[in-house]
Formats: structure tokens, C-alpha cells, sequence
């Protein structure tokens, strides 16, 4: 644990990358194999069920701190961060642990099912045994994820380093689901084993945003368009008669959108589809406000299946036949995905045919292929980047978020990468607002109030204008804009609510955000999709800001069907 | 009603019966004035009563100034009110006010610390009745080691930094932090280098206190002679021009700010260091005790959440508005160096 304290200590000490990569390989060289595994795991948000739930650890840092359970909340507020309030104002001692961070996270899952009385008396040991770092990562091992700026990414080039081995195969290693309770080094990282690639997807192919004009990349018959679709981006997995939904997030989620189940009876062994996972109530491409309502559910309810159901518009094909075939050319990947749809259509599947032949035989109805929520999403070329942008300008029509260019003969490469896919979204809609609220930020930025509430003109019933809260964005200004304001935002304080504080309203925002949408779960009865602040608008005073008439007009008639 | 001995108006702390005004925000006739920060001497007063030792600091900052200094515990008496001066501990010349009249007694604190820091002289408690104290750093969470702990760690982090053949940048306020550092900087590892704001601060106390020799990072100066050495230099010089010339090296800031890690990387600073010129909340709550007050005024800093514990401890403790900065003081790294 103290090689794991001072690891984390040295990452979260540093801003500049190499040293980060220095400290993380010299950290793989050293610690042992368990708890190289967990720190693997902990880094790739793969941490144990949390033994403790907040609202306890709360309760009994202020009682060991002798503090008023407020007064605790208090400083959480200011700190920002759960684990280091604990840290902080729990009593100091100049102690520190001999023991392992395997032997730490062992005890902590043995923790959870014990009774609140040992929970307690195992936290209050352990707070004051240890020295004030390692009782800040002991406490954030038990609260949840370390946010200190480093990637998986960042993470698999040290193990790389440190392992001699290479750091696309790692990456793929380190995917899918793996425990590292039972999981050892050497299973995990050194060996190789064909079997456990049963589920494991590959890393995704990430595009930048274009920020040249598209004229920079050169011949246009070079490259196939296609519009951005906005949903959640995925991997399809079969192999071996099993269906494997990976998100971007590298989350397992086949459960959560059961309707793909089917696509094992019409998609053959060996095939991997990376696409997009839409909604698709009555028959069009929903909003992703659609799709929020089936995030986050594990099971889902028959009616929220027949309400949103969903869709998987396929982008390429990564494996084929059981072969990775992400080094051909997009174009030839393509012709192989077009090709699987022309099959799925016409042909049935032998290993499917029995249970087909049954059905029939029983009088059941032959499955209609047609409703297979699965589409392909549509290559386009065009003789010039003016056509290109042309059918940009239809995407909010189309209800995508612009286009992504990418060339034909490109690889299917790891991670975000420059040159080869490019994603030209079309330009964020626009609202100039008041800001309302502020609260202070987290992590970086707790100590500032960066976080905050905008509000448009409406009319209440009197007639009279009032400001109606739309969105909240804590994203878009630089350092410097977000210093003054926080200066003043604590000279111009309305009143406190908890963290929050309602200010004057002075100060107008152009407020940016990709997606609008009839909604009743906010006060506005809008929701906007990815909110933040283009620019301060110290031109214009409160009363040149927008209404929310203003905002309702942007909504596209399709969206306002609901 | 008779109205309290001091009073927060829109210029600042007042005694209406000797008219006269306490670190006032806005110019005024008479002001006494506990130490040398922009925020708590401003321009523009037409007296300034304060310590012997914080005429030098306020000539220095604010030019051509008319001052009347008195030493510890001397008592000087405008309008029947009994007025006299307490060291502070903040920074050198720090005081709190103590004011009298009819056996009513009042403190202002000012900024203070209660660690000894060897350069200012120490805090000493005062009884009063009602006291007016800063809490800017009134939360459980702030808890400062002791300041050897803390200087052997930025000797040892100047070392290190030294053996990678890097230099040294070590933040801190031009007046009050920067002396307190370089005073224990340890000369057997190098020279020390400073920052022009901070060699002028400097030249002004070296009078009052013996410091070690400072070299002034001039257009002359070469990255190479810095190398291995440390440059003191005030937070306002953090990411600029001045700064970049100096590569290779590695930034740490001293500040109580530094108890938050988001502070330090918020400001991309290598290393921070916990040190402060202000009272920690152990400090607070055992110098309050000690002064046997019954009210309690909270000024600038965490005062909302200090007075309200307070309250359930017991005390009568209210809030005013200031325009002290102890809470952004420190913070800002864009305010201009003389302000420090």
C-alpha cells in the first residue's frame, strides 16, 4: 500500500505526461504481481463494490473528526472530494501500513458484508493508523474512482513499457471482463489464451474534429461521408452462438438492449459490427433524450421496449469469418459489412435452420428479416467538398450531428487518432442566457465557482418577464474568465443554498449545445443535449438575452411530435 | 441604543468615538493599521497609526505617506478611547488593535497566525469582550504541521531538485511569506535567487531582521547559473515570460492553499507545500479561547461556516463583510506584484 500511496501521490504531483508514464512503469517493474493486477484494475475503473455507502462514511469521519455532521458537509463542499475531506479532518498520526494494497482490498470486500459496528470499528483502525496520504487513498479506494489525469491509455503504454510487450495487444487484453480477485499477472497480462477473446472487443477507432476546411484533406474521391449518428457507440460481438454488447465506455451492456439477442439467429459466427445504438420509437431515429431513459437500466421493462425501442446502425466490420480484419481498407471492410446485410435478407443460417424449420412446422410464422433492428448506415461519395457541405447542412433534418469523413483506404486504428477519420459535426445551436446559479466546481477546480445555472426570459401568468432556469454548463471559458467571475460571483451573492448560491443576474452567456428537445422532466419543459458556454457576452446586458420562445423555436418539428 | 465601540461601515472598521478607522477600505482621515498587505493598508488615508516596524513596509509600498509608529503594548489615547498594539504573528510588523474605552474592550485581529516564525514576532492572546477575528482558513480541514517539518521538506525538494540539475522556483507572497522561506532556505545547497518585487520587499526588512544573501535574477542572468539554485518569486510570476526563461525547473508554492490538492494542480504548480501566514482551525478556535471573549465577529474567509460553529459552541459570533482578501489573496496569481 505505501507503494501504491507514494505511486499515487507522484501522479497526482505532476501535470506533464512522460513523468506520469515514468512513475506508472517504475511502479509495474517493482510492485508486486497482485497488486499490479489491482492497480490495473483500479485505473481501469474496475474497483470493488463499494463496502461502505457515503451517507455512513459521512456520519462517522465527522464523529472521529468531533465535528458536527454539518460542518463536515461544509468542507466536503469546499474540498470537492469525499476521500480527501475524510483525510483531512480526521486526527493526524505519523503512522504508516506495512500492508499490501491486495491484503487493503481484500479486507474491503470482505468488508461488505459485515455489520455496521465492524465496518466502523474496521474504517475508525485504519483512519487512524494511517498517515494522511494513505489514508487519502485508502479512503478513495473504498469511495470510488482516482480521477488524477491518468488514461487507460496512458496506463497500457507504461505497462508496455514495463512488459516489453506491445501496447495495441495489451489494450485489447485489458478489455472485457476480467476479475481481479482470481485473475493472476501473468493470466492477465503475460499469457496469451485464445479462449478468453470469446467476448473481448477491440479498442474503439476514435475520429478528431475536423477544424480545417475539408478542402485540407485533399482529393474528396479519396474519402466516403456519412452522417454522425447520436446515440451510444458500440461493438456487436458474436462469436461461439453468443451476442456480446460492448459500449465505448468499454462497458459490457448485451443485457440492457435485449432486442439484439435475435441477431444470433441471422449473423454468422466469427462476425464483430462496430456501430451505433439508436433510438427508434415509431420508426424513426429518436433523440438521444430518447435513449437516456433506457442508459442506466439494467433490465428493461416491456414497456419501455415497446416506447424506446432501439436500433444498431452499423458503421464497419472489424472481424469476419473469426478473422480480425481491421488492417484492410475501410472500403473493403465496407463491401464485406454491405455484403452481410444482402445475406442476413436472403439467406437463413444453417446452424438456425432446425429451430426455423420448427416454427414452420408448428404452424409459427416465418420472422420478417425487415424487422431486424439493424440498419446500415449510409456511405455517401461526392464529386466535391462543396456537395459534402451541402449535406451537412441536412443533418439536423436527418437527426445526426454532422458527418464523418472517412478514407477509404484507412485502417481500423486503436484509439483517437489524427488523419485517417475526421468528424465534421454541423455547428452547435445557440441561445444567449442569464446566469442565475453557481456552485463550486470539483476535483481541479473546488476551490471556484465554475459550475453554473442559466435562465431565459418568459412571461408568467401576471405578464410579467421572469428568468426561467433552461441549462446548467460548467464548460467554455478559460482560466482567467472563470477567476473573474468567481471573484465575482462571491461579492454578488444573492443568497445559499448549500453549495449553491443565486447571484445577480448581470451577466449574459452564449450558451452552445448540440441537441434540443421537448422534455417534462426539466422546468422549461426543454432539455439540451451537451450545454456549455461558447462566449461571455459582456456586450449585452440581461435584458437583450433570449426567452425561452426564443429556445422552443429551435426545436425541430420532428422532435416536437412527442 | 448606544452604538458598539467599533462599527463596519462602507470605508471600513470605525470607532465613532475617537473617529477614527481600522485597515479602512476607502480613504479616510485617521487610520491605524495592523499590517503592510494591499487589503489591509490602502492608498489614499491621510494618517497612518501602526508598529515601529510596519512604517518601512507601508513608505515602501505606498510612497509619501504621513505615519505615527508605537511599539508592543504602548498606549496612545485619541478622544478618551485607549488604543494599543499586540503583535499579530502575520507577518513582520503584524499587529492587533486593542480598544478601550470605559472598560469595554475590543481586538481586531487583523491577519494573524499563531506559530512562532521566528522572523515576526509571536502572536500573543489579549483578553477583550468582543473579538473581531479573520478566519481564513476556519475549516476542520486545514491543520498546519509545524513549520520545521515543512522548511525541511522544501530544503530537501530544493536538493533533490538540484541532483536532476534543474532549478528551483519556489512560490510565495513578495511581503511576509517570501522572507519567512528564504530566512530558512539552506545556503550550503546554493545560492538564492530572487524575483525583483521580492528583492525590494526584502531590502526594506533587512534592517529589522538578518536574512541570508538574495541575487537578483536580472536580463544578465543565465539559465545556466541558475541551474541547481532557487528562485523565490511571487505567485503573479507563475507562467510567464520571466519564468520560462528559466528552463529546466520545477515550480512548488507555499501557501495554506496548498492543503487542497486541487489548488496546486489548478494552478499546473509541481509541489505545494502547506505553509501560511494565517491561523490554522486548531489555531483559531485556541486563540479565541484564550482571549476569554464572549462575541465573536467574524471577518473575511470561511466566516459563515466559522461563526455558525461557533454559535453551538457557545459564543455570541456573528459575521461582517470585509473587503479583506484572505480567502482570494492568496489565490490570485494574476493580481499585480506591488499589490502583494
Amino acid at each position: 500500500m505505501k507503494r501504491f500511496a507514494q505511486l499515487i501521490k507522484t501522479l497526482d504531483s505532476t501535470n506533464k505526461t512522460t513523468v506520469k508514464v515514468d512513475a506508472l512503469t517504475q511502479y509495474f517493474l517493482e510492485a508486486g504481481d497482485t497488486d499490479k493486477v489491482w492497480t490495473i484494475a483500479i485505473l481501469s475503473h474496475r474497483r470493488p463494490p463499494r463496502p461502505v455507502n457515503t451517507t455512513l462514511l459521512r456520519e462517522w469521519a465527522s464523529e472521529l473528526a468531533n465535528i458536527p455532521l454539518w460542518l463536515f458537509e461544509e468542507s466536503y463542499h469546499i474540498v470537492g472530494d469525499l476521500a480527501e475531506t475524510i483525510a483531512l479532518v480526521v486526527p493526524s498520526l505519523k503512522s504508516s501500513t506495512e500492508k499490501t494494497l491486495t491484503q487493503f482490498l481484500e479486507e474491503m470486500i470482505a468488508l461488505k458484508k459485515k455489520s455496521d459496528h465492524d465496518k466502523k470499528q474496521y474504517l475508525f483502525e485504519n483512519w487512524k493508523e494511517l498517515d494522511y496520504y494513505e489514508r487519502f487513498v485508502f479512503t478513495k479506494l473504498i469511495t470510488g474512482g482516482f480521477r488524477i489525469g491518468v488514461s487507460q491509455k496512458l496506463m497500457t503504454r507504461a505497462l508496455s513499457k514495463a512488459t516489453e510487450i506491445d501496447e495495441d495487444i495489451l489494450a485489447y487484453k485489458l478489455m472485457g471482463n476480467w476479475d481481479p480477485n482470481t485473475i493472476s499477472f501473468q493470466q492477465l497480462v503475460l499469457e496469451e489464451h485464445k479462449s478468453d477473446y470469446l467476448s473481448k472487443p477491440y479498442p474503439f477507432y476514435l475520429a478528431y474534429a475536423l477544424e480545417e476546411v475539408p478542402e485540407s484533406l485533399g482529393d474528396v474521391n479519396e474519402w466516403s461521408m456519412e452522417h454522425k449518428w447520436d446515440g451510444i457507440r458500440s461493438q456487436v460481438i458474436l462469436r461461439n452462438d453468443e451476442i456480446f454488447v460492448w459500449s465505448r465506455g468499454e462497458e459490457l451492456v448485451t443485457d440492457k438492449y435485449p432486442e439484439f439477442e435475435q441477431f444470433i439467429s441471422f449473423i454468422p459466427n466469427g462476425t464483430v459490427i462496430d456501430g451505433e445504438i439508436l433510438p427508434y420509437p415509431k420508426g424513426q431515429i429518436g433523440t438521444f433524450n430518447d435513449l437516456q431513459k433506457r442508459i442506466g437500466r439494467k433490465s428493461v421493462s416491456k414497456s419501455l421496449l415497446t416506447k424506446v425501442p432501439v436500433i444498431l446502425k452499423a458503421y464497419d466490420l472489424l472481424e469476419w469469418q473469426g478473422t480480425d480484419i481491421r488492417q484492410k481498407p475501410f472500403s473493403e471492410r465496407r463491401q464485406l459489412l454491405e455484403a452481410l446485410f444482402e445475406t442476413v435478407a436472403t439467406t437463413t443460417l444453417s446452424h438456425q435452420k432446425s429451430k426455423t424449420t420448427e416454427q414452420s412446422e408448428s404452424g409459427g410464422t416465418q420472422r420478417n428479416r425487415s424487422d431486424l433492428p439493424l440498419q446500415l448506415s449510409e456511405t455517401m461519395q461526392f464529386d466535391s467538398w462543396q456537395e459534402v457541405a451541402k449535406e451537412r447542412e441536412l443533418s439536423r433534418e436527418k437527426h445526426s450531428e454532422g458527418l464523418m469523413l472517412k478514407k477509404l483506404d484507412s485502417p481500423y486504428l486503436v484509439g483517437r487518432k489524427k488523419g485517417d477519420w475526421w468528424k465534421w459535426k454541423v455547428d452547435p445551436l445557440t441561445i444567449d442566457a442569464v446566469l442565475t446559479y453557481a456552485m463550486r466546481g470539483h476535483g481541479r477546480r473546488s476551490n471556484l465557482f465554475t459550475d453554473y445555472t442559466f435562465a431565459l426570459w418568459d412571461e408568467n401568468e401576471n405578464g410579467e418577464r421572469e428568468l426561467v432556469t433552461f441549462a446548467k454548463a460548467y464548460s467554455g471559458l478559460t482560466d482567467a474568465e472563470f477567476r473573474t467571475l468567481d471573484a465575482w460571483i462571491k461579492k454578488n451573492t444573492l443568497e445559499r443554498f448549500g453549495p449553491v448560491r443565486s447571484v445577480t443576474p448581470h451577466h449574459v452567456f452564449e450558451i452552445a449545445f448540440e441537441g434540443i428537445a421537448l422534455s417534462n422532466r426539466h422546468k422549461s419543459g426543454v432539455a439540451t443535449r451537451f450545454p456549455r458556454m461558447l462566449r461571455w457576452r459582456q456586450d449585452k446586458n440581461i435584458h437583450e438575452a433570449n426567452s425561452l420562445g426564443d429556445l422552443k423555436a429551435l426545436i425541430p418539428n420532428s422532435a416536437k411530435a412527442e | 441604543m448606544k452604538s458598539p465601540l467599533l462599527e463596519f461601515t462602507d470605508k471600513g472598521i470605525y470607532c465613532e468615538k475617537a473617529d477614527v478607522f481600522l485597515d479602512p477600505w476607502k480613504p479616510v482621515k485617521k487610520a491605524i493599521i495592523t499590517h503592510g498587505h494591499a487589503d489591509h493598508s490602502r492608498w489614499g488615508n491621510k494618517e497612518y497609526i501602526t508598529h515601529h516596524r510596519n512604517i518601512p513596509i507601508i513608505s515602501h509600498r505606498l510612497g509619501d505617506i504621513k505615519t505615527t509608529g508605537f511599539e508592543w503594548g504602548e498606549t496612545f489615547i485619541i478622544n478618551n478611547v485607549k488604543f494599543s498594539l499586540h503583535p499579530a504573528g502575520h507577518i513582520i510588523g503584524a499587529s492587533q488593535v486593542r480598544v478601550e474605552h470605559k472598560g469595554e474592550v475590543w481586538v481586531f485581529t487583523g491577519d494573524y497566525k499563531t506559530e512562532d516564525d521566528g522572523i515576526s514576532n509571536p502572536y500573543e492572546p489579549v483578553k477583550c469582550h468582543t473579538f473581531i477575528t479573520e478566519c481564513t482558513f476556519g475549516l476542520p480541514a486545514f491543520k498546519w504541521l509545524p513549520q520545521k517539518e515543512v522548511l525541511a521538506d522544501i530544503n530537501d525538494w530544493w536538493l533533490e531538485n538540484k541532483k536532476e540539475g534543474k532549478t528551483s522556483i519556489l512560490f510565495g507572497y513578495s511581503l511576509g511569506k517570501a522572507q519567512r522561506l528564504l530566512k530558512y532556505l539552506d545556503t550550503d545547497i546554493g545560492t538564492i535567487y530572487t524575483h525583483g518585487a521580492i528583492e525590494n520587499m526584502t531590502e526594506v526588512l533587512r534592517p529589522l531582521v538578518s536574512f541570508p544573501p538574495t541575487k537578483l535574477v536580472t536580463k544578465e542572468t543565465t539559465k545556466k547559473e541558475l541551474l541547481g539554485n532557487i528562485v523565490l518569486a511571487p505567485p503573479s510570476a507563475h507562467g510567464s515570460s520571466w519564468i520560462r526563461k528559466m528552463v529546466p525547473y520545477v515550480t512548488a508554492s507555499a501557501s495554506g492553499w496548498m492543503t487542497f490538492r486541487g489548488a496546486r494542480r489548478r494552478r499546473a504548480i509541481d509541489k505545494g507545500f502547506v505553509l501560511s501566514d494565517h491561523c490554522d482551525w486548531q489555531g483559531l478556535l485556541s486563540s479565541i479561547e484564550a482571549t476569554g471573549a464572549e462575541k465573536v465577529i467574524c471577518t473575511h474567509g470561511y466566516s459563515d461556516i466559522f461563526s455558525r460553529y461557533l454559535r453551538e459552541q457557545g459564543y455570541d459570533a456573528r459575521t461582517e463583510a470585509t473587503q479583506y482578501e484572505g480567502e482570494q489573496g492568496e489565490m490570485e496569481t494574476s493580481k499585480s506584484v506591488s499589490e502583494s
